[in-house]
């Protein structure tokens, strides 16, 4: 845990060096190196194909499900290769994810909290219950279905789903969070709720945000990275990004809505 | 605004309208063909048979003497017998069928990729296009002898040949359906658990088959109609001798074959010809009962609950 200034005495979560990653011969991220800190929200901002969500899926090597997706360089998370690690169920398990569009799995809300513990070996009644209940509170669900916890899970409105997704990838009780561009399909209400909660979160664990809305990056986050066209145009703390300390001048044009 | 020219006659009939309600009209026409098909075969076969059902018939008799003398002086027509020579060869097939076209589907759907999943999925589409008297002469041919060596019976023509070889019968039909099924999950579900960092087996036996629940009963249901509908590699496999089996070695006739193998011979409206048709009134309702329950599953007729454990 950081305890000193945070500013100065860092701890690495994430250290991307060289990472290349290929879909056949086409490259939707060139040789992209940065590393990401605990307990920090790092923003990933660009337009459509800057190689984001393809990042994302190489820090939990979802790559491999992917025919044709290759990924070259490292990706040190907590130190180790993600690639080192044998038991890549162990890798994904620590590291929770929210895809853009909201995914209730076709279980009862309780089950898609619940999966993960269980999947984890956790059959005590009692502590399921536990469990499922603090994730949705600290994904600000619980009180809208308390009383239906038995309902079906992908019946709940886009806003509701995507915050029961926060909370399934919660249970995993996750050292890393990855968002890939959760507020696509959430109301601005809703949003603003997630907003809050993710402000929060930050005091445990590590938060990857992709987003395409540029104030969102903005408002969360710490740092941010920008990637345009497979490229990693630039990373730094996120308010001298916006307050002009910027190397490249696209990244200016980009944050300035000039285009994008 | 500019000038729109002359705009197009709001009370004249384009083309395309023609077009489109001819094209109406003749999927109307199609529709309701087979609706009246389906209606006259009934009516036909109801009425041939359900007269004699009703009335000549002791109904008693019929359904619970496992003794089929049609043709002797003193006419016996009870369908025992071939109701169990069906059931047992059915639900063999089914015991075989059910693993075997699961498993496949399985591994096509979320095992297999690119080049092998390709030839595998056409592969499996042939073996279910090979005609059934292909198959019974399989049973006939390949399987007895077989049996004969292999168990130490006298006859190869059983319950067991007839039963494996209508199992892989239908194991094809049922492996494409399931796996349609499967294809029809969506993948952000596969990757939702994987991200839980579920694995291969957690994702399709705690995501995926729940999931695809529906569609793999209704395969599975499919499977069983096709069984009890079969009738020439099962007139060909069984030995064709009424018989209730108590082994799976024992010989015994269906209701399917009895009535392509004895039709013909009969005389037409007489008690052995009309007492055929009341079997395939017979055939009829139970494939029917089957075709419904498989069409509920597919539509979701019974929801998941989601219940808690």
């Amino acid at each position: 845990m950081v305890t000193a200034n945070p500013t100065t005495e860092r701890v690495e979560k994430l250290a991307i060096e060289d990472l290349t990653i290929r879909y056949g011969d086409t490259v939707a991220l060139d040789s992209a190196s940065f590393k990401v800190f605990e307990n920090e929200i790092f923003g990933i901002i660009g337009p459509a194909n800057s190689g984001k969500t393809s990042f994302l899926r190489a820090l939990n090597r979802m790559n491999e499900m992917t025919t044709g997706m290759t990924v070259d360089g490292v990706v040190r998370f907590d130190g180790t290769d993600v690639r080192d690690w044998r038991d890549v169920y162990a890798l994904r398990s620590r590291i929770g994810v929210v895809f853009p569009l909201p995914v209730g799995l076709p279980l009862s809300i309780y089950d898609n909290v619940a999966l993960s513990p269980r999947l984890r070996g956790i059959k005590s009644r009692a502590e399921l219950d536990t469990i499922v209940e603090q994730c949705l509170t600290r994904a600000a669900l619980f009180d809208e279905v308390k009383d239906r916890l038995d309902s079906l899970g992908s019946l709940l409105s886009g806003g509701q789903q995507q915050r029961l997704t926060i909370a399934r990838a919660l249970s995993q009780d996750p050292e890393l969070l990855l968002l890939d561009e959760f507020s696509i399909a959430v109301d601005p209400v809703t949003t603003m709720r997630i907003e809050d909660v993710l402000k929060d979160l930050k005091q445990e664990l590590t938060i990857v945000l992709v987003s395409n809305l540029v104030r969102q990056a903005r408002r969360l986050a710490d740092r941010t990275a920008f990637f345009l066209g497979g490229e990693l145009v630039e990373v730094g703390e996120t308010e001298a990004l916006f307050t002009g300390e910027v190397k490249d001048s696209r990244t200016t044009d980009y944050l300035e809505g000039r285009f994008g | 605004m500019a000038d729109r020219g002359a705009l197009p006659d709001v009370q004249r009939r384009s083309a395309a309208w023609w077009q489109d309600k001819v094209a109406q009209g003749l999927v109307l026409i199609g529709g309701v063909s087979a609706i009246v098909l389906i209606l006259a075969i009934f009516i036909f076969v109801a009425q041939e048979g359900l007269g004699f059902l009703l009335k000549d018939l002791d109904l008693v008799e019929f359904f619970t003497s496992p003794a089929w003398r049609p043709t002797s002086d003193e006419p016996e027509y009870g369908i025992l017998a071939l109701m169990a020579g069906t059931a047992s060869v059915t639900g063999l097939a089914m015991l075989i069928a059910v693993p075997f076209s699961l498993g496949a589907a399985i591994y096509i759907g979320e095992f297999a990729t690119g080049r092998t999943r390709e030839v595998l999925k056409v592969l499996v589409e042939l073996l279910a296009a090979i005609p059934s008297v292909v198959w019974g002469f399989i049973g006939l041919s390949i399987m007895n002898p077989l049996i004969i060596d292999v168990f130490d019976v006298p006859v190869g023509l059983s319950v067991l040949n007839a039963g494996v070889i209508l199992g892989l019968m239908a194991a094809p039909i049922m492996t494409t359906i399931a796996e349609d099924a499967l294809k029809a999950v969506p993948d952000g579900y596969r990757e939702a658990a994987e991200a839980l960092g579920a694995t291969r087996w957690q994702v399709i036996f705690k995501v995926v088959l729940p999931s695809a629940k529906n569609g793999l009963v209704a395969a599975i249901l499919l499977g069983v109609g096709r069984g009890f509908g079969e009738t020439m590699a099962v007139l060909m496999a069984t030995g064709h001798s009424v018989n209730i089996p108590t082994s799976p070695f024992d010989s015994v006739r269906a209701m399917t074959a009895t009535i392509a193998a004895e039709l013909g011979e009969t005389a037409q409206g007489s008690p052995h010809y009309q007492v055929l048709f009341s079997i395939g009134i017979m055939l009829f309702l139970v494939t029917f009962v089957i075709n419904m329950a498989a069409d509920v599953f597919v539509r979701g007729g019974f929801k998941l609950k989601g219940k808690r454990k």
